[in-house]
């Protein structure tokens, strides 16, 4: 019985790959098993090699394994690619129509299974993914009926026959490797898992269904990867509630789109990458001088430029934190997974409102785009906060604008909604003073400039460092962001193995940057080392202004465009310390 | 009712004496006020450059943005709340220039606002710069040796961008100009009104004699139908762009947001944001 289980499968992009994975996948996550994916793909629509790599687990997990325990190949380059992640307890189960050859160095048996010529056989080559389903139930000692539900949802609406057919070529390619294997049959089975039913969502599906309860009626955006899921999302949803989608010309529109809707009083927000984030710096800049609401989505890829636009990496943050020209009041948070993006998403919409600011909530590929089981939200958890929004005034004759800047003691100004009779004022980029005129005035400037930023401190958010510190005084601190945080925690199970003493820190909120709760965890610590996807240490340097610790503080970096596996971190802290 | 005078406010603009701008001022209040709107049922997004101010000097809601961004800020607004009467306001470097994009999308999307651009063919607030509006060979600062790129041709742009209503007017005729922004705003989908607003500062070829004499008004051609886009466009090249008038009406195409499946009756502002419990489970179980 394992009780972890790495599968992956590979071949040409547009040949079913992905599906091969979400079938398998969804499968899995109904018989209440923890699941963990990764995505390899190009930017292309079709060929390039792709591969989707699914760690499943009884218990939870959020981490890409090191080893590889089934590897099912569609063509040689899959083979080629990927065997070094096999060990002596593995296996290729591959497509017997291209002939596949096993590298001579390969640890794992090859054995080639007629994926093609089954589905063929059956009626249609597509059903290739089935057979190559079905091969891998049979390692696992699972039965066809276990992806009935899965199968009746695909293929349902195409007829009975259908379904029959895929769920006959699962059948078959069970028997084929049964009749292969023999004995060995069932040897990757996995503990039993508890049957529950749970979420099983890439991170932008959680972020959008986030905005979605959050009240947003209203998004602008401009497609891009990871982000163009979220948008995908809200446009097949944002109608169910009365809502709208616009998909604009370019990343500038989207951003300032959303603020007007901001501004009339809608919760509205965009959502992109890197490329886009840059078009839209002037606009949060907007966002925070005119105290507007705006919350953006920066899924991070890698860049600069184009970059490496399918690839993970976490170089953004530096730009989310520090962009747009002059200085504005603004909050970042990083989720790490599919159950905090979801909640934060929320919280960014309250945010953004009770503090009349931009908020952006920074991703990263891996969390964007890999699938993983989610526990399943919790309605009574939502709660929607709208801040300072006056619906009447004194004196609705008046000729005086409303101070819509008023500066108060805690720098938030109560703000009407256009419409209302007697609240009419005026917004501007343009220095202003507290009805929205434009001023040059000295003290008005020193007023409104420390008004915007006093709003930071009465900034409520819920845990900004997630913690897990065993050890009052530790060898090692290891910190990150975003989608590291399921492989730190694998490779700190390993340093301790080694003996040494571990803590981990997980930054959630970027900005305002949470210093007395690093410090505390920094000064406990004899090493520091910040495990980040980016080449310059930008987290490091980060941790270094705000808490300092120079001399103690180490980079773990990774840059190739890969996220990191456990082994692999573990063996880069030890060196890094 | 209101009347005009309760569009006005206690700001005093800080254009030039004499700038083509404060009739363009006067005949948006006009035009509001005809219609019949309320000072706060109205809301004015304005771009950057010296009629970029305009959003101050008008007692309505008012958006003062970023360059070349009035458009995707109007649209927006009026996404957000569609009982809102939205006009969106500026030059012609914010409109034809870096905004240009957001122009033709705009008008293509065809949400329903009213888009006024003071075009004086040149950059003032920046003292005197060339505008892709400035003639060949016009002499200014950053071309002194006279501008080699050819004049964009706004109205020809909004017809080929499939415009629903495009008109221009000229700042000095208050009466024709007033009566083309009612009709703008009284049209169902996206208004563009270009209007003549000469910069009396930086810009001594179009000037106000020069525009008086080198102008056609529509109304004065025999048999023009402002029904008929490519009579539209064949006027409008014959004469070079300097026509006023309403240049084209398309009364059947409905608006974007009349064409959008889903979209709210009510404004977005004012439905209820919460999901329901059974709603939101329902959304969640998709996912297991």
């Amino acid at each position: 019985m394992l009780h972890q289980l790495s599968w992956k499968v590979g071949g040409q992009q547009g040949e079913g790959i992905e599906s091969t994975g979400e079938i398998f996948s969804t499968a899995m996550n109904r018989l209440g098993y923890h699941l963990y994916g990764y995505r390899h793909f190009s930017s292309r629509i079709k060929g390039g090699h792709t591969n989707n790599k699914i760690t499943v687990r009884p218990t939870p997990v959020q981490v890409i394994a090191d080893d590889l325990d089934i590897l099912v190949a569609f063509d040689q380059e899959t083979i080629d690619v990927n065997y070094h992640e096999l060990t002596a307890s593995s296996i290729i189960l591959a497509d017997a129509k291209f002939n596949p050859v096993n590298p001579e160095d390969s640890k794992a048996p090859l054995y080639a299974i007629g994926f093609t010529e089954i589905a063929s056989e059956l009626g249609t080559s597509l059903m290739k993914n089935m057979v190559a389903i079905g091969a891998t139930a049979a390692l696992l000692n699972l039965d066809e009926a276990v992806f009935q539900s899965v199968v009746d949802e695909i293929f349902g609406r195409k007829g009975e026959e259908v379904v029959a057919k895929n769920l006959e070529a699962i059948k078959r390619g069970r028997d084929e490797v049964v009749a292969q294997l023999g004995e060995r049959v069932g040897a990757w089975a996995l503990a039993p898992a508890d049957g529950k039913r749970r979420m099983f969502m890439i991170g932008n599906d959680a972020v959008a269904l986030g905005a979605l309860a959050a009240g947003s009626r209203f998004m602008a955006a401009y497609p891009i990867t990871p982000a163009s899921e979220i948008m995908e999302y809200m446009i097949k949803k944002l109608p169910l509630v009365g809502g709208a989608v616009i998909q604009t010309e370019d990343e500038i529109a989207a951003a300032t789109m959303a603020i007007g809707a901001n501004f009339g009083g809608v919760r509205a927000f965009t959502a992109s990458a890197g490329p886009g984030l840059s078009l839209m710096m002037e606009a949060i800049g907007l966002s925070g001088m005119t105290e507007q609401p705006l919350v953006i989505i920066d899924t991070q890829r890698g860049g600069p430029s184009t970059g490496l636009p399918t690839k993970q990496e976490q170089s953004d943050l530096m730009a989310m934190v520090y962009g747009t020209h002059g200085e504005i009041p603004k909050v970042v948070i990083a989720p790490s997974n599919g159950e905090e993006a979801f909640y934060d998403t929320i919280q960014a919409f309250n945010i953004a409102e009770e503090l009349q600011l931009p908020v952006i909530i920074l991703t990263d590929l891996q969390l964007s785009l890999g699938k993983q089981t989610v526990e399943p939200f919790d309605y009574s958890k939502i709660d929607i906060r709208r801040g300072k929004i006056v619906d009447s005034v004194e004196d609705e004759e008046t000729k005086e604008y409303f101070k819509r800047f008023e500066v108060t003691e805690d720098g938030v100004s109560p703000r009407v909604l256009p419409g209302l009779k007697g609240g009419i004022h005026h917004v501007t980029g343009v220095e202003h003073d507290e009805q929205g005129k434009p001023s040059e005035a000295t003290g008005n400037r020193r007023a409104q400039m420390d008004k915007r930023f006093r709003k930071l401190e009465h900034l409520r958010f819920e845990k900004p460092v997630h913690v897990n510190a065993p050890h009052d005084e530790a060898d090692v601190l290891l910190v990150g962001f975003n989608s590291t945080r399921g492989t730190i925690e694998e490779a700190m199970v390993q340093l301790e193995a080694d003996g040494l003493k571990v803590n981990h820190a997980h930054v959630r909120l970027m900005f305002p940057f949470p210093a007395d709760e690093m410090r505390a965890l920094v000064d406990r610590a004899k090493h520091v080392v910040v495990v980040e996807n980016n080449a310059t240490g930008q987290l490091a340097n980060m941790l270094k202004m705000n808490v300092g610790g120079h001399g103690k503080i180490k980079n773990v970096l990774k840059y190739d465009g890969t996220p990191f596996l456990p082994r692999e971190l573990a063996g880069l802290v030890k060196e890094s310390i | 009712m209101a009347t005009f005078k309760d569009f006005r406010n206690a700001v005093k603009p800080n254009w030039c004496p004499g700038c083509g701008d404060f009739s363009v001022q006067a005949a948006i209040q006009r035009a509001a006020a005809n219609v019949g709107y309320e000072p706060n049922e109205l809301a004015v997004i304005s771009g950057i450059g010296c009629s970029g101010r305009i959003s101050g000097y008008i007692n309505s809601y008012g958006f003062h943005g970023i360059h070349g961004r009035a458009l995707p800020i109007a649209q927006g607004l009026k996404m957000a709340n569609k009982d809102l009467k939205v006009i969106a306001s500026g030059g012609d470097g914010d409109g034809f220039a870096i905004g240009m994009g957001h122009t033709i999308h705009a008008i293509r999307r065809n949400i329903d606002i009213t888009y006024v651009v003071m075009d004086n063919q040149i950059y003032g607030l920046t003292k005197g710069q060339t505008s892709p509006r400035s003639a060949a060979g016009f002499v200014t600062k950053s071309t002194p040796g006279g501008a080699i790129e050819p004049s964009l041709k706004p109205l020809e742009v909004a017809l080929t961008a499939g415009a629903t209503f495009v008109a221009q007017g000229f700042s000095t005729d208050i009466k024709e100009l007033t009566a083309l922004i009612e009709a703008g705003l009284n049209h169902k989908g996206f208004s563009f009104i270009n209007v003549f607003s000469p910069c009396v500062t930086y810009n001594k070829v179009n000037t106000y004699d020069w525009f008086k004499e080198n102008l056609t008004k529509l109304a004065d051609i025999e048999g023009y139908d402002p029904h008929n886009r490519e009579q539209a466009m064949q006027t409008v090249m014959q004469h070079e762009g300097l026509v006023t008038g309403l240049i084209y009406h398309d009364t059947e195409t409905t608006s974007y947001q009349d064409k959008i499946q889903g979209y709210s009756e009510l404004p977005l502002t004012d439905i209820d944001i919460s999901l329901q419990e059974d709603q939101f489970e329902a959304l969640v179980k998709e996912f297991m």
